[in-house]
């Protein structure tokens, strides 16, 4: 029944294809994400040596020029104190999460984010910080923090978050 | 089930089917050159095909949107139509057609037979008063559309001498909540937009799916332990596998035209990536690239000797070419602005890539030694292009300032730009290979 007849152009003869039924389901795991970035929420008084502290007092993230990797003045200063403040409280690793604004394509924005945690990563080793506490990912340009089009909301995603474990 | 479906189509169906046409005579009168830099729309008359009950209508929408979509078919609106077919075994009164201008005409009957649906079809060629071609096909009843696509397959390839990509699939990935929340999900749908179906259920990040080339898996990234990390996927059961146990990030992820390979980039411990093999069969793998910059989106030419990439190891991405040993590393870009996502045509000739240039973003093709540059359309976000199977459209993604990415395609001409429907914003399309 399946077979392919052979015809000619004459109407009353035709080919013959056979065809089934495309089914097919997926199931699989569900795995949840990663913690989401922390939240600058502006509590006044935090308790030393809590994430909260770490978050308002020193400040978790860094910004980036477009396109670029390296640590400005601004972040150098924001690294050092996260760097201090880590040799404060030992008991801490971290997590340096890159990330890249939307004004770039998916795939070389992944490797654009994975570069901006490296250097991060590489400052605070720098600076005393045990390269064995500090882990890093990228995420991209799939997790921007300010939500917009304008290039204010751009220099915000262009960041390296350092997330306390 | 699928396995069985593809097998049997690939062995029994479309290669015997490409069979019959290179016996057709080839001297129809009404022909589409598709090389041409306007194509004026052929009139094609798409009469609904005679069935008990509604469903040779239905059919005979799908095939007239297809042809119409592809920019190369003007489907004739029924309500011109003079003859009424009764019986589409018997000839047409071919002045009824050549009266309005159908250049083609379609005729078809759905039959219900043994529980399986039986579709005929012909195609005539109504200023030559002929029979193009004549076929029928079997199927089961809820595979209906897929039986259009292929009908449709057969008169643009009939008409046009090029094979068609309608009886292809997409995979994607589905995008709902928030901007800053998004929930991403593998999706499959036909290249139409219909059967939608999810393959993942949106718990974490999933990106650039890629089709293998006997359609039976996908390649994609996900962060499903965390870190970005290259997957296999297999269609037909959902089977989902890490793809091999790589330190670090892997993403970019491409079958090689065999399937015996996947290319992808590697993240190095200095934040830099550079493009490896691994082969599937022995998971062992191979370095291609090793350079202090992003080497990512690596694509393979369709005979497998070359692969396209993009780095940034000479200042603003720019896309490059080696042998699939590594060596022989070129840069094929120079214009103004940075280039990423090179995809190399299923037919050689050209490599589709995302172009960058201050605001702007832009899909565009090149040749393979990166002369010949034409933008074919731009926005404030449009990325990731893929192929249809012909090679003569492209499959990208949209994006508003505000809004969220959308599914189109687009012709070689950069003139036919058409929105797909998805339920949800959209974007990473894979098109299907074809089944050959």
């Amino acid at each position: 029944m399946r077979r392919l007849i052979e015809l000619s152009r004459n109407p009353a003869m035709i080919a013959l294809v056979g065809a089934l039924a495309l089914t097919g389901c997926a199931s699989k795991k569900n795995v949840p994400n990663s913690p989401a970035d922390l939240g600058l929420n502006g509590a006044g008084s935090a308790q030393p040596g809590t994430s909260q502290d770490f978050t308002v007092n020193v400040g978790d993230r860094i910004f980036f020029d477009t396109n670029s990797s390296v640590i400005r003045a601004d972040a150098q200063q924001t690294l050092a104190k996260q760097a201090q403040w880590l040799g404060q409280y030992p008991n801490y690793s971290i997590t340096v999460e890159g990330h890249a604004d939307e004004r770039g394509t998916r795939e070389f924005n992944i490797g654009l984010g994975a570069r901006r945690a490296a250097a991060a990563r590489d400052f605070l080793v720098s600076r005393g910080v045990s390269s064995n506490r500090i882990g890093t990912v990228s995420y991209g340009k799939e997790r921007p923090v300010a939500v917009c089009d304008d290039i204010s909301c751009w220099s915000q995603n262009r960041r390296a978050v350092t997330v306390l474990k | 089930m699928m396995n069985r479906f593809f097998r049997l189509l690939t062995r029994t169906g479309l290669a015997a089917a490409a069979g019959l046409w290179l016996v057709l005579p080839a001297q129809a009168v009404v022909e589409i050159d598709v090389n041409r830099g306007t194509v004026e729309p052929l009139p094609i008359a798409i009469t609904d095909f005679l069935s008990e009950d509604g469903l040779g209508k239905q059919v005979s929408e799908v095939i007239a949107a297809d042809l119409a979509r592809s920019g190369l078919f003007r489907p004739i609106d029924s309500a011109a139509f003079i003859q009424q077919i009764d019986n589409p075994d018997q000839s047409p009164r071919f002045q009824d057609w050549t009266a309005i201008d159908a250049q083609a005409l379609v005729t078809g009957r759905i039959v219900p037979d043994g529980g399986r649906l039986r579709a005929e079809f012909r195609l005539w060629d109504t200023y030559g008063q002929s029979q193009i071609i004549g076929e029928q096909f079997f199927t089961t009843p809820e595979n209906w559309r897929r039986v259009a696509h292929i009908i449709a397959d057969t008169i643009y390839k009939a008409l046009t001498g090029e094979e068609g990509y309608f009886d292809t699939r997409v995979v994607f990935v589905d995008e709902s909540g928030p901007e800053d929340k998004r929930i991403k999900r593998l999706a499959i749908m036909d290249q139409d937009g219909a059967n939608l179906r999810y393959l993942t259920k949106g718990g974490q990040i999933v990106l650039t799916p890629r089709f293998s080339p006997n359609r039976q898996e996908v390649t994609y990234m996900s962060y499903a332990d965390g870190q970005p990390r290259v997957y296999l996927l297999q269609l037909e059961t959902g089977q989902r596998e890490l793809i091999g146990n790589i330190p670090g990030m892997s993403f970019a992820p491409r079958f090689s035209p065999d399937g015996s390979k996947v290319v992808m980039s590697i993240g190095r411990q200095d934040g830099n990536s550079d493009v490896f093999t691994m082969d599937l069969s022995s998971r062992t793998m191979q370095r291609l690239t090793d350079t202090n910059a992003i080497d990512t989106s690596p694509s393979y030419s369709p005979e497998a000797g070359q692969i396209v990439f993009t780095s940034d190891r000479g200042g603003p991405s720019q896309i490059y070419k080696m042998n699939a040993d590594g060596s022989g590393q070129t840069r094929i870009s120079f214009g103004n602005g940075s280039y990423s996502t090179p995809v190399w045509s299923p037919r050689g000739d050209l490599i589709a890539f995302t172009k960058q240039t201050g605001s702007e973003f832009a899909i565009g093709v090149m040749k393979p030694d990166g002369s010949g540059e034409r933008i074919l359309t731009s926005g404030y976000l449009v990325e990731g292009p893929t192929w249809a199977p012909n090679g003569r459209v492209i499959m990208f993604f949209r994006e508003e300032a505000g809004g969220g990415p959308k599914l189109r395609s687009i012709d070689l001409t950069g003139r036919n730009e058409q929105a797909i429907p998805t339920p949800n914003f959209a974007s990473d399309p894979a098109w299907s290979p074809r089944l050959d």
